[in-house]
């Protein structure tokens, strides 16, 4: 029973990152027509934004310990974060220990930033092309902002850990008697994932922008006719789709390590989800990265494995297969979207 | 009295034929004195490089040109010399490799087996590289190895851990300086009896791929020897990057002890994940639960942060070593990079100037001469005491490091600490020791 609750638990973690990237991905699909392979760079680069902050705060100054002495034999440059000479070492180690929650907030403006210089400079100019085009372009700017990425801070994972309070584990389970124990970060990154999920639903069920959003999604034409200038409202909703992709890969980074191609691990299952919940459905994508999550959990457990040799490595795919067969338009994707 | 009756054109056919009938044995002759593949007629010779420059381990190859620059320099008489100071074979003078300059082309294994192969074939025919060496993943290394034997050039092969390298897959023109996974179960394996008793019970996450089966296999036989008790063996696979449903089962399946059979990218995030879930707080069967890493790397540490701290595994070599040659090494490198070089690093130096040193001692670039040199070749002065390379299956016997993540460590460099140096005889194995058995090293192929 507790390892069933536990790989739930795994689940909904996993499909907390899903249903983050793919509600992005659907989001910019459902306005803007565009199949966006950009969109795991996009998660890559807010988890270097965590990367970034940690760096800044960390920035040290060096003095010579004239006692100790480096791998050369040479006098040892101690390093000194310049935050703990300003603030203290109490104060000061507090501020880089909380360096990835604090990232939240130079990760918003910045992908939001990126999101609209991606899809001004180079997304508009492929709205009228075929989606092969699209894939293939934005493909290849995945590819370069990874190796631009990759040139900046190596190849080698980066430890990006959560704040101390953070970081250990809690029983879940001793409310109800049993012993469930969870990794608090993990709890942390679920709840977050549902804070994020709920505020877009809620711009956009419950703001006018949202609404006018939510009209051009379901007719373009008819709500420029109208004299709105649906296609500024667009290219906002791109860069909150970059925002969201981007705080999900911030909050990961304690999860695991970030690294140049974490987005790229991420961006076929992303897309898996989308088609498996619907393309252009917003609640589908998270009903899908969350149900996908639990089942690619489910699929890693040993029986499942002794079942199914391999069961752990095509579970995603299988039930992708499945859903295209069985009902093409997904999850909740609207009648008549990928039935063709 | 006989008439000659000799027409114009048996006269010519008869002539073509002895005259091939007599050329043919020296044409024979010739080729196998001198003609083998890439054979140096200049002033210089060319060495192929081929490492990780792009994909997940191109830190670790970054390291390995750096260590590959500094023995092409150290060979052509520039800087300060390096282990040439402190090896036991004084054949090399810094004045290249038999007189002539020593140069290279690099190439990019991306760490895959295909991309490797290209890379290689086309340092072998375009730019005429004598041997190529290289590499941070078993698979590419037995891939590469095989493209040098049919091609008939010397292969040095990189980092390079499976058993399998040196045991079903190893070929005559293949030398392997590096240790195993076999070598790392034997001086884990004491080591770990000492710290945590021999009534233990042992989970295994494994990559699933050569190396990690066979790492498995090695740690597996070593601890069981031991008394240890093997709960489970689970393959993850090798594009895995959040190992937390792998995890989990551990938490209930009654181990004390989880061994995590990864390297690299897999490593880092499965140790991370392991620490998140508190295994390293746990007490199971009255005991503190122990993690333990078979293969470890400095640069694989650092990826993995904190979460290494008295985390015990083996490692090939480490620059805070103190024998002459580690010492010079650590210098030269240190002083012309600014850090201390890696385990791949020194791994791939040592392989240079044990190639060059073997051309140099049999006086030809020809690789069943330079072959014939290395096996058996018995040397000190390379950083890990003295080291055979068998004639048997051209694997390096030398002393292994047992290192623990440090608790305090005093730079981003200062990440692991020796806790022991296991002697070379305690390492040691048969050439027909059941996990390398399988394959045939063959005869040495020239090429050409």
């Amino acid at each position: 029973m507790d390892a069933f609750l536990l790989q739930i638990l795994n689940g909904l973690d996993k499909g907390s990152a899903y249903a983050l990237i793919a509600l992005g991905l659907t989001l910019i699909f459902g306005t803007l027509g565009v199949v966006n392979f950009a969109h795991g760079a996009l998660f890559m680069i807010g988890a270097f934004c965590a990367v970034t902050v940690q760096k800044i705060l960390s920035l040290s100054v060096e003095t010579i310990d004239p006692d100790k002495t480096d791998f050369l034999g040479n006098p040892l440059k101690v390093k000194t974060p310049y935050v703990e000479n300003w603030f203290g070492p109490d104060i000061g180690g507090t501020i880089i220990d909380w360096s990835v929650p604090l990232a939240i907030l130079f990760a918003i403006p910045i992908m939001i930033a990126v999101g609209f210089i991606m899809e001004r400079g180079l997304i508009k100019h492929f709205y009228k092309r075929p989606h092969a085009d699209q894939i293939l372009v934005t493909f290849g700017l995945a590819i370069v902002l990874q190796e631009v990425i990759k040139y900046f801070y190596g190849a080698n994972p980066i430890p990006t850990p959560a704040p101390d309070a953070l970081n250990g584990v809690a029983n879940l389970g001793a409310i109800i008697g049993m012993d469930l124990i969870y990794p608090v970060w993990r709890i942390v990154y679920f709840c977050f994932a549902c804070l994020i999920i709920s505020g877009v639903f809620a711009f956009l069920q419950f703001t006018t922008f949202g609404m006018v959003v939510r009209a051009g999604m379901a007719d373009r034409e008819t709500v420029g006719l109208l004299g709105i200038n649906i296609d500024r409202r667009f290219t906002i909703m791109f860069g909150i789709a970059a925002a969201v992709a981007g705080l999900a890969g911030v909050m990961y980074t304690p999860i695991n390590s970030p690294n140049y191609h974490m987005g790229m691990d991420f961006l076929v299952l992303s897309f898996v989800v989308v088609v498996v919940g619907g393309m252009g459905s917003l609640p589908g994508a998270v009903l899908a990265g969350f149900v996908l999550g639990i089942l690619e959990s489910f699929a890693s457990m040993e029986w499942a494995i002794n079942l199914i040799p391999g069961i752990n490595q095509i579970i995603i795919y299988l039930v992708a297969i499945v859903i295209l067969l069985v009902r093409p338009r997904g999850l909740m994707g609207r009648k008549g979207v990928m039935e063709d | 009295m006989s008439k000659l009756d000799v027409s114009r054109r048996g006269l010519l056919r008869t002539g073509a034929v002895t005259g091939a009938g007599l050329a043919l044995p020296t044409i024979f002759t010739a080729q196998s004195a001198a003609a083998f593949t890439n054979d140096p007629t200049g002033g210089s010779v060319t060495l192929g490089f081929n490492v990780p420059q792009t994909g997940p381990y191109a830190d670790e190859g970054a390291d390995e040109l750096r260590a590959y620059e500094l023995a092409v320099d150290h060979l052509n008489g520039d800087g300060d010399g390096g282990m040439l100071n402190s090896f036991s074979s004084k054949a090399l003078e810094g004045s290249g490799i038999l007189g002539k300059k020593v140069e290279y082309v690099t190439g990019d294994t991306q760490t895959k087996s295909d991309a490797a192969r290209a890379s290689a074939k086309s340092m072998i025919e375009k730019d005429g590289a004598i041997m190529i060496s290289g590499g941070s993943s078993s698979g590419v290394a037995i891939a590469v190895q095989g493209l040098c034997q049919e091609a008939g050039v010397i292969f040095m092969a990189g980092l390079t851990h499976s058993n399998d390298t040196t045991g079903k897959d190893k070929k005559a023109n293949g030398f392997r300086h590096f240790f195993n996974a076999y070598m790392s179960g034997a001086a884990l394996a004491p080591v770990l009896k000492n710290l945590y008793g021999d009534d233990r019970k042992a989970y295994h996450l494994t990559a699933d791929y050569t190396w990690g089966w066979t790492q498995e296999e090695s740690i597996k036989a070593a601890t069981e020897a031991l008394g240890w008790e093997t709960v489970n063996t689970v393959k993850t696979p090798l594009a895995a990057t959040d190992f937390s449903s792998y995890i989990a089962p551990v938490l209930n399946s009654g181990a004390d002890v989880l061994i995590l059979n990864h390297y690299g990218g897999n490593m880092v995030n499965s140790l991370t994940n392991a620490v998140q879930f508190g295994l390293r707080d746990k007490v199971v069967n009255g005991k503190n639960f122990e993690i333990v890493v078979p293969l470890y790397s400095r640069l694989m540490a650092k990826g993995a942060g904190a979460n290494v701290k008295g985390i015990h595994g083996s490692t090939n070599w480490h620059w805070s070593l103190q024998d002459e040659g580690s010492k010079a090494f650590v210098r030269s490198f240190g002083t012309k990079y600014g850090f201390p070089p890696s385990q791949a690093a020194h791994t791939c130096y040592v392989q240079t100037l044990l190639y060059a040193d073997a051309v140099q001692r049999a006086g030809s670039f020809n690789p069943c001469a330079v072959a014939e040199a290395l096996e058996g070749f018995e040397f000190d002065g390379m950083g890990n005491g003295k080291t055979l390379y068998r004639a048997d299956d051209h694997q390096c016997f030398k002393d292994v490091l047992v290192v623990r993540g440090k608790e305090n460590p005093t730079s981003e460099f200062d990440l692991l600490e020796v806790v022991e140096v296991t002697p070379r005889e305690q390492v040691e194995y048969a050439p027909d020791h059941p996990m390398f058995a399988g394959g045939q090293l063959g005869s040495c192929n020239p090429g050409a």
